[in-house]
């Protein structure tokens, strides 16, 4: 285990340190202590390393991520794992807002509550949530899976596109074209196996499925022409 | 982007800390806003007199042989303590109104910053590091207080753009966003006979929350209704002479962290602000839900 005292050493060290570690290092458990909220807290990770960051973090916190692990054990600032690739973030506490946001691969894991706007545009990340979630959340989202283990706030899945919403607690509203869908034997085992990953003991059962209503005009064929 | 900070002590011995305090946490917040800076400290009401602060551009030429002109306009006996571009005016708390008006007469270029009983404004260009250091705020004791950085966009970089805005005794408000309808709401004020000074945005806000706390509104209630009549972005805090206030717009993009224990109640626009007060790790942090007013009282 490698300890790094970002206070001492500072971010634009911690991240190139971290941007070294080539795909067959040796050194793949890290430990970032003193993080004080700092912003941009293991950015464009690239290799298949763990990273755990003890305490809570600014802005952008695992923003870009391709491979590596990286646990927040304390609460993250908003755009956090924002335009992951692929790989894990998991926040032990809360996010703020937009987390995961244009989210390509991956997963995020928020065992507290997210805040508003998680998983705007996501674009193929798998999402879970703990708690529950702010307004807006999954906001013209494209691809990819939100669980979220309570409740959704206002505007739920506004304007999506193929993503697929699971809630298991009360949605307070849904957004524009977004509606409740069937759920089929293939969404339980999604959930089965998302819950599992995010180490959650919520039933696969209990959720309900929201998603595109496909209503808007850039559903309607009559439209195609106009492109 | 702006930032904020407010701090409100449940702990009296933390007191003669707030000073110091807040000035710590403004200064963490540089990066949001490295415009212009401003404190607004609320200290002990022990003697029951009233203060106004003032500011000048010219200050040397301007407070000197303040007391005795204000003495021989109003016959009231006055203290001034000069802070740099700024001076803290103690007296009686009846003759605040009095001493007002007669500034505008005897020193017409004079700004108030605020009045009251326990509120002191100190605001200017600059970063909140050399604004905090001319006016000595960390040596400054208080029960509660507010903080502004500033990143410009509605008005200019002057002195009177800085927040924290008081409009009325005791009253002050920081903001970080911008208000879309300040300009109609500025006129509709105007006409009820509110005094507005500049043509920022936030200045309405403040005025407004004033207006409505005149016609009978608790601070609680006025924050309420300024969701419904304010169009815009905004993350508010609201200092009043025993409490402090936050709303945030129902869009909720303008950042916010707040953290409580038994000790204080604080706010930060982020959660770097918040890093070094004491007892951080235990305390209970959350970000302040949009559209939702929270308020603490002594």
């Amino acid at each position: 285990m490698q300890t790094f005292d970002l206070e001492a050493l500072g971010l634009r060290k911690l991240n190139s340190t971290l941007h070294e570690q080539i795909e067959d290092t040796n050194q793949t458990a890290w430990e970032v202590i003193n993080p004080k909220g700092s912003h941009a807290i293991a950015v464009g990770l690239d290799s298949p390393i763990e990273v755990t960051i003890k305490g809570s973090t600014g802005y952008y916190c695992g923003g870009m991520n391709q491979k590596a692990t990286i646990k927040v054990v304390g609460s993250a600032g908003p755009g956090t794992a924002e335009n992951m690739m692929s790989g894990k973030v998991i926040i032990e506490g809360d996010a703020s807002q937009y987390a995961g946001a244009t989210g390509h691969g991956g997963l995020l894991v928020i065992k507290g509550n997210a805040s508003s706007r998680c998983g705007i545009s996501m674009k193929g990340i798998n999402i879970v949530v703990h708690g529950n979630i702010g307004h807006m959340s999954a906001f013209m989202a494209q691809s990819g899976n939100l669980v979220v283990c309570g409740d959704a706030g206002d505007a739920l899945g506004d304007s999506c596109y193929e993503a697929r919403l699971f809630v298991r607690g009360s949605v307070k509203s849904l957004g524009a074209d977004c509606e409740e869908k069937e759920m089929r034997p293939e969404h339980i085992q999604i959930l089965k196996e998302l819950l599992a990953e995010a180490e959650s003991d919520a039933k696969p059962e209990e959720f309900k499925r929201y998603g595109s209503a496909r209503n808007l005009y850039n559903f309607d064929v009559d439209n195609a022409a106009a492109y | 982007m702006c930032g904020i900070v407010g701090l409100f002590l449940k702990d009296k011995s933390l007191e003669p800390e707030l000073g110091a305090m807040l000035s710590d946490m403004l200064v963490t917040m540089t990066d949001r806003g490295p415009d212009s800076a401003g404190i607004a400290i609320y200290g002990s009401d022990d003697n029951k007199n009233g203060k106004i602060t003032i500011q000048s551009d010219t200050p040397d030429e301007v407070f000197p042989n303040l007391e005795q002109d204000i003495k021989v306009a109003t016959g009231t006996k006055v203290s001034v303590k000069r802070k740099s571009t700024h001076a803290v005016l103690e007296m009686d708390a009846s003759e605040v109104n009095s001493v007002r008006s007669a500034l505008n007469k005897i020193r017409p270029s004079v700004r108030i910053m605020s009045a009251g009983d326990t509120i002191e404004i100190y605001k200017e260009v600059g970063l909140p590091k050399d604004v905090a250091a001319r006016f000595d705020i960390s040596s400054m004791s208080g029960t509660h207080g507010i903080g502004h950085t500033r990143m410009a966009t509605e008005s200019a970089v002057t002195t009177m753009g800085a927040h924290p805005f008081s409009t009325g005794s005791d009253q002050c408000l920081v903001h970080n966003g911008s208000l879309s309808n300040h300009n109609s709401l500025r006129r509709k004020l105007r006409r009820e006979g509110v005094h507005i000074e500049t043509e920022n945005d936030t200045e309405v806000g403040a005025a407004y929350l004033t207006y409505k706390m005149q016609q009978g509104s608790t601070l609680g209630e006025a924050l309420e209704s300024s969701l419904k009549d304010l169009d815009g972005f905004f993350t508010f805090l609201v200092g009043t002479k025993d409490g402090f206030g936050v709303v945030r717009d129902p869009i909720a993009c303008k950042p916010a962290v707040m953290a409580e224990t038994d000790q204080y109640v604080a706010f930060g626009s982020e959660y770097r602000a918040l890093v070094n007060l004491p007892g951080i790790e235990e305390a209970r942090v959350w970000e302040p839900e949009p559209a939702t007013v929270y308020f603490w009282t002594h």
